[in-house]
């Protein structure tokens, strides 16, 4: 005889530590076994894409801030690349290398968060996230020195970046670099064998390489997955053409190969860092456009009247979550007429409920951890 | 370098395949009619030598006579990115067919499209709203959400500070 049960719905959120924000994942179960999986977002949605319609360009950069707030530096690039392809402006190359030092100290932060999140998941509660939380906060006070903010940075202008870095900057980065390669041994030591996280993610939520791509999946997500597809290779931007490193790539997609590419994600940061802070040329970091003034002291600051010509640009990168695209149209106005964030996070989610039906919600939880989703990012 | 194939070149590529399906060809994308989209999407997606397996952005745009759908993709084999626009000019109720056949990664865009801009994808299995609740009145990221005085459009016409007019809505008549 068989007995049937019923279908059971859990709710895992909107308050919920594995969600990592406001976001609510509506699981349907049959005993244990997920049958239906429905995403409820919304909660974080501050719609930036109508208020970004309202402001002018140079308003706009810290809406990027706020999308994804554990990347800032990423987002802002992001958005002021796309302006500059839509306004054809030439970017000073120590503005170039200063982007691209801040992009990958930036990864290394975002990453950083998303590896001790994920082992938080697992079960490796709290231990990972701190000694992660550590190394954070030296790549934040360095943020600190360059711009006087911690995580909305607002750094980036259209046409350079804000200021130039303070003479101590340079010195104290070289500490850190000599620093983090003796951390990041001490992590693969600790979590790459580490029972409890293989035992957990080990073969759990599988995307083969035409399922992550047909699903538009991008970013360690699509690298796990064994395709070998990263925007600052294949349509290298800012500095990264003069860079040399390599695309970490996995065999079998599923959540421990997500987590693997990240940790190898951040000796490869490591070394673009090491190469770009020896090469940093010197002369001015920002393009004099227009009304553009230059301050007492010779910093320079983004002109506040930019009115882009009549057209669209599709400005993308590689962020620490995937590929981040701003679609921006102008109509010739001072803001634009249409502004929009094409958000790896929100596009990561596509396949959770392929991956997660079939699955017991202990492995949707390490599943969804295995994305690194920010929903701040999620719902713009 | 990813080459960005321009909308002229596309068009021409695709009319050559498939006469009469495209609309419009500007520099930085071509329109496809809103009747082949979808076979116009399979073929760039399967065949060889277009090959653009990637949909790496889809979304909507008001451009108050009409609204458009924005198709931005990418080939990794070939390392091209190109976009591809359809259009509908009802204003009411703007409609298009859905890309998630072709590209499932469309899936959760057309929802955010549908939610924000109101605008129908045909065939899409799941089209709810995603941000917003049910039951909203209206879909806000349209230009006449606000319904402002005189049919006037949101968004600045000049600078904070700028001299000229009074300060007021984009596209007044």
């Amino acid at each position: 005889m068989t007995i049937k049960s019923e279908p059971f719905v859990v709710n895992v959120g909107p308050q919920h530590p594995s969600t990592h924000g406001v976001f609510r994942l509506r699981l349907t179960l049959d005993g244990e076994k997920i049958i239906d999986a429905d995403m409820v977002m919304g909660y974080l949605h501050r719609s930036m894409e109508k208020l970004a319609e309202e402001r002018t360009y140079t308003q706009n950069i810290p809406f990027t801030d706020r999308t994804d707030y554990l990347a800032a530096m990423t987002g802002n690039l992001a958005y002021v690349m796309a302006v500059e392809k839509l306004m054809k402006i030439e970017v000073p190359e120590r503005a170039q290398f200063l982007r691209t030092i801040m992009a990958e100290l930036q990864r290394i932060a975002s990453h950083s968060m998303a590896i001790g999140i994920f082992a938080n998941d697992c079960g490796a509660w709290q231990t990972p996230v701190m000694h992660m939380f550590r190394d954070r906060e030296k790549i934040l006070d360095l943020f600190e020195m360059a711009c006087g903010a911690r995580l909305t940075l607002n750094y980036m202008r259209i046409g350079g970046v804000s200021r130039d870095i303070p003479d101590e900057w340079m010195p104290q980065a070289y500490k850190l670099l000599k620093e983090l390669p003796k951390r990041f041994a001490e992590y693969e030591d600790l979590l790459l064998s580490n029972e409890i996280i293989v035992a957990r993610s080990r073969g759990v939520g599988v995307l083969t390489p035409e399922q992550a791509i047909a699903h538009s999946v991008s970013g360690p997500m699509l690298r796990g997955s064994g395709v070998a597809w990263d925007v600052r290779k294949a349509d290298p931007y800012a500095a990264y053409d003069k860079l040399d490193f390599e695309i970490a790539v996995g065999t079998n997609g599923d959540a421990y190969d997500r987590f693997v590419i990240r940790l190898a994600e951040l000796r490869q940061s490591l070394h673009i860092l090491e190469q770009a802070l020896d090469m940093m040329p010197g002369g001015p970091v920002h393009e004099r456009l227009g009304t553009a003034t230059v301050q007492p002291g010779g910093q320079s600051i983004a002109p506040l009247a930019l009115r882009p010509p009549v057209g669209e640009a599709y400005g993308r990168i590689e962020s620490p979550r995937g590929e981040l695209g701003y679609y921006i149209v102008s109509d010739g106005g001072p803001s634009p007429f249409r502004f929009h964030i094409r958000s790896p996070s929100f596009i990561n989610l596509t396949p959770i409920k392929q991956m997660a039906i079939g699955t017991t919600v202990a492995d949707a939880i390490v599943i969804l951890g295995s994305v690194d989703i920010v929903v701040g990012e999620v719902d713009r | 370098m990813t080459t960005y194939v321009s909308g002229i070149q596309i068009a021409h590529l695709i009319d050559g395949q498939f006469p009469d399906a495209v609309a419009d060809a500007q520099p930085e994308f071509a329109v496809v009619k809103s009747e082949s989209l979808v076979e116009v999407l399979a073929w760039l997606r399967d065949d060889p030598d277009q090959a653009y397996e990637f949909l790496s952005s889809l979304t909507g745009v008001d451009r108050i006579d009409w609204f458009e759908v924005a198709y931005h993709i990418e080939s990794f084999q070939h390392n091209r990115a190109s976009t591809i626009k359809v259009r509908s000019s009802d204003r009411e109720n703007p409609s298009v067919p859905s890309a998630v056949p072709v590209w499932p990664g469309a899936q959760l865009q057309e929802r955010e499209a549908y939610d924000l801009l109101g605008i129908n994808f045909e065939g899409n299995p799941d089209l709810r709203r995603i941000f917003l609740w049910d039951g909203f009145a209206g879909f806000p990221l349209r230009k006449d959400y606000l319904n402002l005085p005189g049919g006037q459009m949101p968004g600045l016409e000049r600078f904070p500070g700028e001299p000229g007019v009074e300060l007021s809505g984009r596209g007044t008549e």
